[in-house]
This record gives C-alpha cells, structure tokens and sequence, in this order.
C-alpha cells in the first residue's frame, strides 16, 4: 500500500498528476489516497521530496 | 455563493480568475471555487513572465511585481557563462511576479467586477446528466452543496481532477512531470537584473536550475527535473540542496516550496459538454520553460468569451465549445507550445558536450533581440540537423 510520511510532505500535487488512476487527491494540506490505488509507485518516484512510499502489506 | 450560475470556475489562479472577470464583463454571473483558504498561497510558480505577456492583460503594477529582468543568463553544463542582455541597456525584458499579490489582485479584479468568490470551497464532484457536466458538488468545511451551471470552466491547476472526473484523460506521462522544488533565498550574491538558468545532465537532469530575483540578494532558486531521472536519493532537493550548498553556502531561505510541472502536449481535448478547461489543468504550460502564467490568462479569458457566446446561442454542448479548443490551438501560444514541445524533446537527447557546444555556439552572436524564440532560431541555426527533427515545424521558425 501507498503511504504518504505527512511530515515530509510538501502538499504540491506533483504526485496527482501522474497518478494513472486517479486515486490521490490533494485537499489543501492534504493528500488523499482512494481505495482505488494499485501501489505502482509511479507517485512515489517523481515526489521531489521522497514524501512517498509503497510499503508491502503484512 | 449562490446555487445557480451562468459559469463555475474551480480554481481561482490566474487561469479562474481571468475566466470569471471575462464572463462577468460579458454580463453572465459567475463564481470562483477555491479550495484553499487563501488565493495566491501557496505559491508553486518561479514567477517569471515576458513583459509583453503581462501588458496584454493589465499594465504592470509594483504592488505584485518583485523585480524587472533586463537580461537573462545560461551556465552551460561546463560551467559557461551566457549572458543575454536586451539590445537597449536599461530595457525590462521581464517580470519576476509577487505571485501571493499578483494572483489576489486578479482575483480581485473579477471580484469587483461582479463574480463571486469563495475559498476554502472545493469541487468534490461534477454533476452529470447523462454524461453532460451540469455544475459541480461544492464541499465547504465539511458540508457539501451543489452548484449548477450553464459550464463549468476547470482551472483547478497542475493537480487537476475535475476534468479526469468527467470522463477526461488529464495523467502527466512520469517523464514529462517537472518534479521541482523552490526555495526562496534571501543574502546572496547575484545579479538583481537578470534570471539565470543553469543546464546540464549533472545539474538538472532533462530538466534545469533556476536563480530568478526578486530584488536585492534575494532570489527564487528552484529546479526541475523530468519525473524518470528522480528517485530515492536523486530527487530534484537533493540536486537543488548541493547547488545552493555550493552556491549559496551561506544564504537564509525562507520559504520551502515543492511543485510539479507539466511539459507533455496539451490535452487531446480541452472541451466536453458543459465543460472547458483551463492553464496548467489543460496542460497548457510551456514545455521548454515551464512557464504557465501567460498561457493560464490567455486560456482562461479565451475560455469565457467563447462560453458567453455559447450561452448566448443556447448550445453548450462539446461541439460548440470546440470553438476554444481550435482557437487556442492556432493562437500564437498554440503554436509557440508546439514548436517548442519538439525543440524541450530535442535538448533533453542532448549530452552534456553537445549542450556545451550549442550554449558556446550561440553565446558568438550577438543576439539583438531577446525572446525564446529568437534563442530558438539561433539554436538551430548553429545546429541545423534540428532543423530535420523539427520537420515541418521548421518552417515557421525561418
């Protein structure tokens, strides 16, 4: 699953505009992830502050 | 905020509010939806802008603008210098904008010309019937209205969804998101007058590193790179954290602002039924240099004026909306867009020596005039293989 560390976060929506599904949404100083996320990584790759990151579910 | 209106416009950047100023100007009620609790902040933008692009629009005022750009200078990835300077000494070439002022002087523009405003009001949701985009689902602080309007125009910026939420494919290709990071930076050395872009693969990679002014020893000092070059430990603040470490190793920064940027084609589409869109949501952002405010004022006023015609007619529908879409398409905007999708997709295949011999080649004329475009022409006369990448584009560059 896709976890945003909220501390790193810098709430710009660089990672909403490539997201292929449409599942992040930025909601002023926060970033909303929808069920419909597939854990691609495509988000966490292009955040320009590394606030992202797809952690293995246990 | 009212229930119904002529034209709802989300965002109210300069895309929103020119849209809504025009509409109102055109004698349709219109309303701006922002959802943060202040228009102009935060600012994601470096705030440059041509001096012709602003007049278009208004005369430029000092309350907004933070410093005047007489030339402009390139550090090629050896570490030369190029500087541009404008054929009459002394003679503005540029703004660098105060966003927080400039985009709430807009605002309040179409405010007082007769459009309302409410900020920390969202879209949540388009209303659709039957596939046709009818107004939008207004969430604010927690409770959720609905809004109807004749067209909804969408400005909601970079990080878009309205539009995807109505049927729109509006997803940046990873390899064409600037992932970017600003910092403004105050007590360090530069020079006021003139913006300076550093390129190169180590720099900035597919991408480039900014210092624009702001007046005395204070400056945005910001980069882009393509969204395929960052990853864990190469993300655009790593590169930008050694610059100003080498650089500016004693400047104070004192704002921290993270970003992205568009610089793929336009969308397919800019219309749908009751819909257009706008700026950096109709990715229409300059794909050479990223820069988006001129494209949003034009898009946004451009938008209005063909919805007003529309509701005039009676058809809002997709078709004759298209209206918007070609004209923008064969503007002198839409064209500079694509001229220079193709010279942003030529630059980043280059290396570091073949940039190198391009900046060196170009810093031996003596360039009179100073546009992007006059850079261009030089480029590819020093380079004229890219003339042939270029193919039929080439033409309206001779």
């Amino acid at each position: 699953m896709l976890k945003v560390h909220r501390d790193i976060c810098g709430y710009c929506g660089c990672c909403v505009s490539v997201c292929p599904e449409g599942a992040l949404e930025l909601i002023d100083a926060y970033l909303s992830v929808e069920k419909n996320c597939t854990s691609c990584g495509v988000c966490a790759k292009v955040c320009p502050l590394g606030a992202l990151e797809v952690v293995n579910e246990k | 905020m009212k229930n119904k209106y002529d034209i709802l416009v989300i965002g109210g950047g300069p895309a929103g509010a020119l849209a809504a100023k025009t509409a109102v100007e055109k004698g349709l009620s219109a309303c701006i939806v922002e959802k943060r609790p202040a228009i102009g902040a935060p600012v994601r933008c470096a705030e440059g802008i041509g001096q012709d692009g602003i007049r278009e629009f208004m005369e430029p005022d000092p309350r907004w603008i933070s410093a005047e750009m007489t030339g402009a200078t390139v550090v090629s990835p050896d570490g030369f210098v190029m500087k541009l300077e404008s054929e009459l000494a002394g003679s503005k070439v540029g703004y660098v904008l105060d966003r927080k002022f400039f985009d709430r002087e807009l605002v309040w523009k179409a405010a007082e010309a007769g459009a309302d405003v409410a900020v920390k009001s969202r879209a949540a949701a388009p209303i659709l019937e039957n596939g046709v985009v009818k107004g939008a689902k207004i969430e604010y602080c927690g409770k959720i209205t609905s809004v109807h309007a004749d067209v909804v125009i969408a400005a909601d910026g970079v990080e878009s969804k309205f539009s995807k939420w109505c049927g729109i494919d509006t997803t940046v290709p990873v390899r064409e998101i600037m992932s970017s990071v600003q910092y403004v930076m105050t007590d360090i050395d530069i020079d006021e007058h003139s913006t300076v872009f550093y390129l190169g693969n180590e720099v900035a990679p597919e991408g480039y590193l900014w210092v624009f002014p702001k007046g005395k020893r204070t400056a945005n000092v910001g980069i882009g790179i393509s969204g395929r070059k960052s990853g864990e430990g190469h993300r655009a603040k790593d590169y930008l954290d050694r610059f100003v470490k080498k650089t500016f190793p004693h400047g104070k920064t004192i704002e921290y602002i993270p970003g992205g940027v568009s610089v793929c084609r336009p969308l397919a589409c800019t219309v749908g039924d009751g819909l257009m869109i706008t700026g950096d949501a109709a990715r229409v952002v300059d794909p050479l240099t990223g820069g988006g405010i001129y494209n949003a004022m034009y898009t946004g006023k451009l938008a209005a004026t063909v919805a007003a015609e529309c509701i005039g007619k009676g058809d809002v529908s997709k078709k004759a909306l298209m209206k918007y879409d070609k004209e923008w398409r064969a503007s002198k905007m839409g064209k500079a867009i694509e001229r220079n999708y193709h010279i942003k997709e030529y630059l980043i295949r280059q290396s570091d020596d073949k940039l190198n011999e391009i900046i060196h080649s170009v810093a031996k004329l003596n360039l009179k005039e100073f546009t992007t475009l006059t850079l261009v022409k030089e480029i590819i006369r020093v380079n004229p293989k890219l003339m042939l990448d270029l193919g039929v584009l080439a033409a309206s560059l001779r």
